[in-house]
């Protein structure tokens, strides 16, 4: 299968700098299959997983958020924060989970905060699950 | 003579104990500065590649129209300033501080402040300017957290149209000994595409729209921008403070040399003294 450059860059360091064969994200709009001479297209990511094949072998990193860039030349994925899933912190992850529960839980906050503590817990739930599947 | 020489003396303890102090600050602000820049090499992958796909971007978006990268008439100007929490690091605020002074000039009723450190709140507060916000003690360990903060409020200050340009006053870090002052416009983020480049001619999709792209982008580059020149910032201002605090502790030494050697002057010539009174004496009994 042919390859392409694929780069995943956080605000703390490079993820991911290789030829790969494919990635799978997921958009906003669903997820999404990248193989070689994909279209020039940029589009919002979700809170999701990522599979990324090398190899013949597939890959799994959670990540939270963030952008695609598909160029000729390279495939930039760029977000908030990704893991493979041995880094994650599954301990931090439920904390995490409880405590956006709650927050959506008590009700008395401002919308703006109740969206906050919905987008901690899906990023909770996100790692809980990619974690888990390894 | 004895009084001379006690002054001296306690002037050198003196001199002695605040170079312990400045020696004492130099080790912690290199300690400080090493994982400053650790952090800053991670980092600036990550600020040029977002640089770099916003600049790709918006050479490609001829014909989208979209309120943050059109321009309009400035009435009010926002201007983020970084500087740091404590002093004793040179030049290093004061640099910031002018450099923003200057690009506000005259404009000081059309200007509004989002103060980061404390250095920059306590200037421009007592100075009569408005302040829309102000982001103490996260220059020295800045989190992409704060920066997007920041980020927010001034995005949602310009949608809002209470202010219509954003301009961003930081230092860069070149190296451990020098720094620049820098500004950088985030908003409109128009002027980053009229660099002189070659139109580009691919294409480009947007999903799902290229407007709800770019009002997705654009903000995540606002942040992204702020917490890249916090990041340079809080290097720049360990690194000032290294260097400050190493000439304080070599003219500390230099002070202490003289005063040595004034010490023992003094102390030969109340020997010396001395010794012309027993020898006076004894002459007179002769």
């Amino acid at each position: 299968m042919s390859k392409f450059m694929l780069e995943i860059v956080t605000p703390d360091r490079k993820f991911f700098e290789d030829e790969i064969e494919m990635v799978i994200v997921r958009g906003r709009e669903g997820d999404l299959g990248i193989l070689r001479d994909h279209t020039p297209l940029v589009t919002p990511l979700d809170i999701g997983r990522i599979k990324i094949k090398q190899n013949g072998e597939f890959k799994e990193a959670a990540i939270a958020g963030g952008y695609v860039e598909i160029a000729k030349e390279k495939t930039t994925i760029i977000t908030d924060s990704a893991e493979w899933p041995g880094e994650i912190d599954i301990n931090r992850a439920q904390e995490a989970k409880k405590r956006a529960e709650e927050r959506i839980h008590k009700k008395t906050h401002s919308e703006i905060d109740i969206f906050r503590a919905e987008m901690a817990l899906r990023k909770a739930l996100n790692r809980i699950n990619v974690a888990g599947r390894d | 003579m004895p009084q001379a020489m006690r002054d001296i003396k306690r002037r050198i303890r003196s001199v002695t104990n605040t170079k312990k102090i400045t020696k004492a600050m130099e080790l912690v602000s290199s300690a400080k500065l090493r994982k400053a820049r650790e952090k800053l090499e991670n980092t600036r992958p990550y600020f040029n590649t977002i640089v770099r796909s916003i600049h790709d971007i918006l050479a490609s978006t001829d014909g989208i129209r979209h309120p943050f990268i059109e321009k309009r008439e400035i009435k009010k100007s926002a201007y983020i300033v970084l500087t740091s929490d404590r002093g004793l690091a040179g030049g290093y605020n004061n640099n910031v501080i002018k450099l923003a002074e200057n690009l506000i000039n005259d404009k000081k009723d059309t200007s509004t402040i989002i103060a980061v450190g404390q250095k920059a709140r306590d200037y421009y507060s007592r100075r009569g300017y408005e302040i829309s916000g102000e982001f103490l003690h996260i220059s020295e360990t800045p989190e992409y957290y704060d920066a997007a903060s920041i980020g927010n409020l001034v995005v949602e200050m310009y949608r809002e149209k209470r202010v219509d340009e954003v301009i961003l006053v930081y230092t860069h870090f070149k190296s451990s000994i020098s720094f620049n002052p820098k500004t950088l416009k985030l908003l409109p983020a128009e002027n980053i595409k009229d660099d002189n480049e070659i139109k580009r001619t691919t294409l480009i999709d947007y999903e799902p729209s290229p407007e709800e792209v770019l009002g997705y982008l654009i903000p995540k580059y606002v942040q992204s921008a702020i917490y890249g020149a916090m990041i340079e910032s809080s290097a720049s201002e360990q690194g000032a403070r290294r260097n400050a605090m190493k000439n304080a502790t070599e003219n500390a030494e230099e002070m202490i040399g003289d005063l040595k050697l004034s010490y023992n002057r003094a102390r030969q010539a109340s020997i010396t003294q001395e010794i012309a009174e027993i020898v006076a004496g004894s002459e007179a009994l002769k």
